[in-house]
């Protein structure tokens, strides 16, 4: 069986989850990584996606992501999330607000950073929405 | 003199106010509960962030590439404060407390010369310093109808200020906020959002020399900063309503007490004044007996 490592997720509001697991899937900006025990040190920004967590004893779960960073020590490894929820707590109206304010984003971006950075959300957003 | 019935009106009224305090400082007692463990729940993002905000401005370090949000605009004219205060009065001298420090500030800034803009979150304090500066307040964030304090609502001042600085609207900007040191003691305190200070260097320095960025240090640092301002703010915001809350509950405290005495006060003199009516007439009834 695979090292153990620990795992925390966390949102501004509140610690969502604490505990020992032996992977992580992260939606990093630069592609999905899965992070395993002795993972070297790394520091990462992620996009909205689903955060798939392996606890110690094989038990999966899976969370919702709404951008932020990824801290990755030796110790182990915290995700800030901007904002996360259980993918069996998920709002489908939120879900679809979301949507509807990154759309009005693109569609009010003045210039053509901003348009494409609010294109970018977007999009991952709607991979997402098609993923749960 | 007031009548028997006047006094008895009185009374009845202020036993009605005293019910009313009463029930507040319950209110805000349960409201205190809830928002200090908003705040504690909100501490590991605030620490974790703040630790890996000092060790990626290492990484990056002063240099010309850092993003502006952390160097600031080289000048020193222009200064923004956000001042953070509670929706509803009733909480003893909290409100006029931050607004003061804040006024306070302001005339210290005004006097070096220096350009002055003020955002007002929060009804109150926007009331309080209307009076004297309401030319230099440019905006008002009123959060009159949340219930519960959320990072949205950070997002939404975090949004405001940064685009202000965006379109150079001022050079440095200072959170104005109460924090909360217990149920009797709230702080105004002021801190510095814009340029972002990099915090007490991180003791092993070494840790963050080994670090893999993905994408690159800067790119991270730069997504970081305006998550890093907004935490910030909703710290801020938090802290607020929790001292709000508190200082509420020692206000009404003392003044279902004050009304307490009052009663006692009232309902003695009222006693004393039927006792002496009563005897008067017994007076009145005797002596009339006698001279029959």
């Amino acid at each position: 069986m695979a090292d153990s490592f620990n795992f925390e997720l966390v949102s501004p509001e509140r610690l969502l989850l604490s505990a020992t697991v032996s992977e992580v899937v992260i939606p990093g900006t630069d592609g999905e990584m899965t992070v395993m025990a002795h993972h070297a040190p790394t520091m990462t920004t992620i996009k909205p996606g689903v955060v798939t967590v392996v606890a110690a004893d094989g038990k999966s779960d899976r969370f919702v992501v709404f951008g932020g960073f990824v801290d990755i020590l030796p110790e182990g490894c915290t995700l800030l999330a901007e904002s996360a929820v259980a993918v069996a707590d998920i709002d489908r109206n939120d879900l679809a607000k979301r949507l509807q304010d990154a759309r009005e984003d693109v569609a009010d971006a003045t210039n053509d950073a901003a348009k494409q950075k609010a294109q970018e959300y977007l999009d991952h957003l709607t991979t997402m929405e098609a993923a749960l | 003199m007031p009548s028997l019935k006047d006094l008895k009106n009185r009374i009845a009224s202020v036993k009605a106010t005293q019910k009313i305090t009463k029930a507040m400082q319950m209110v805000a007692a349960a409201k205190l509960r809830r928002a200090q463990e908003a705040a504690e729940a909100a501490r590991p993002y605030s620490q974790r962030m703040a630790a890996v905000m000092s060790n990626i401005a290492q990484a990056v370090g002063g240099g010309d590439d850092a993003p502006q949000l952390m160097t600031g605009t080289g000048k020193d004219d222009t200064h923004l404060l956000v001042v953070c205060t509670a929706e509803r009065g009733m909480c003893g001298g909290f409100n006029s407390q931050i607004a003061r420090f804040a006024r306070d500030h302001v005339r210290r800034l005004l006097a070096d010369g220096k350009t002055v803009k003020i955002l007002c979150v929060g009804k109150k304090g926007y009331d309080i310093l209307r009076r004297e500066y309401a030319s230099l307040i440019i905006e008002r964030v009123d959060f009159r109808d949340v219930k519960q304090m959320s990072f949205a609502q950070a997002e939404t001042v975090a949004d405001k200020v940064m685009g202000l600085f965006d379109q150079g609207g001022f050079d440095v900007c200072t959170l104005f906020y109460s924090e909360f040191k217990s149920v009797i003691s709230q702080v105004p305190t002021a801190q510095q959002l814009i340029p972002a200070s990099a915090g007490p260097a991180d003791a092993d320095a070494s840790a963050s020399a080994i670090y893999d960025y993905e994408p690159s240090a800067e790119e991270i640092l730069e997504d970081l900063l305006p998550r890093s301002i907004k935490v910030q703010i909703f710290r801020a915001l938090l802290e607020n309503v929790a001292g709000e809350m508190g200082a509420k509950m020692s206000a009404m405290d003392n003044a279902t007490r004050n009304a307490g005495e009052m009663i006692d006060k009232l309902s003695m003199s009222y006693n004393r004044q039927r006792q002496a009516q009563i005897t008067k007439e017994l007076i009145e009834i005797i002596s009339g007996a006698e001279a029959l």
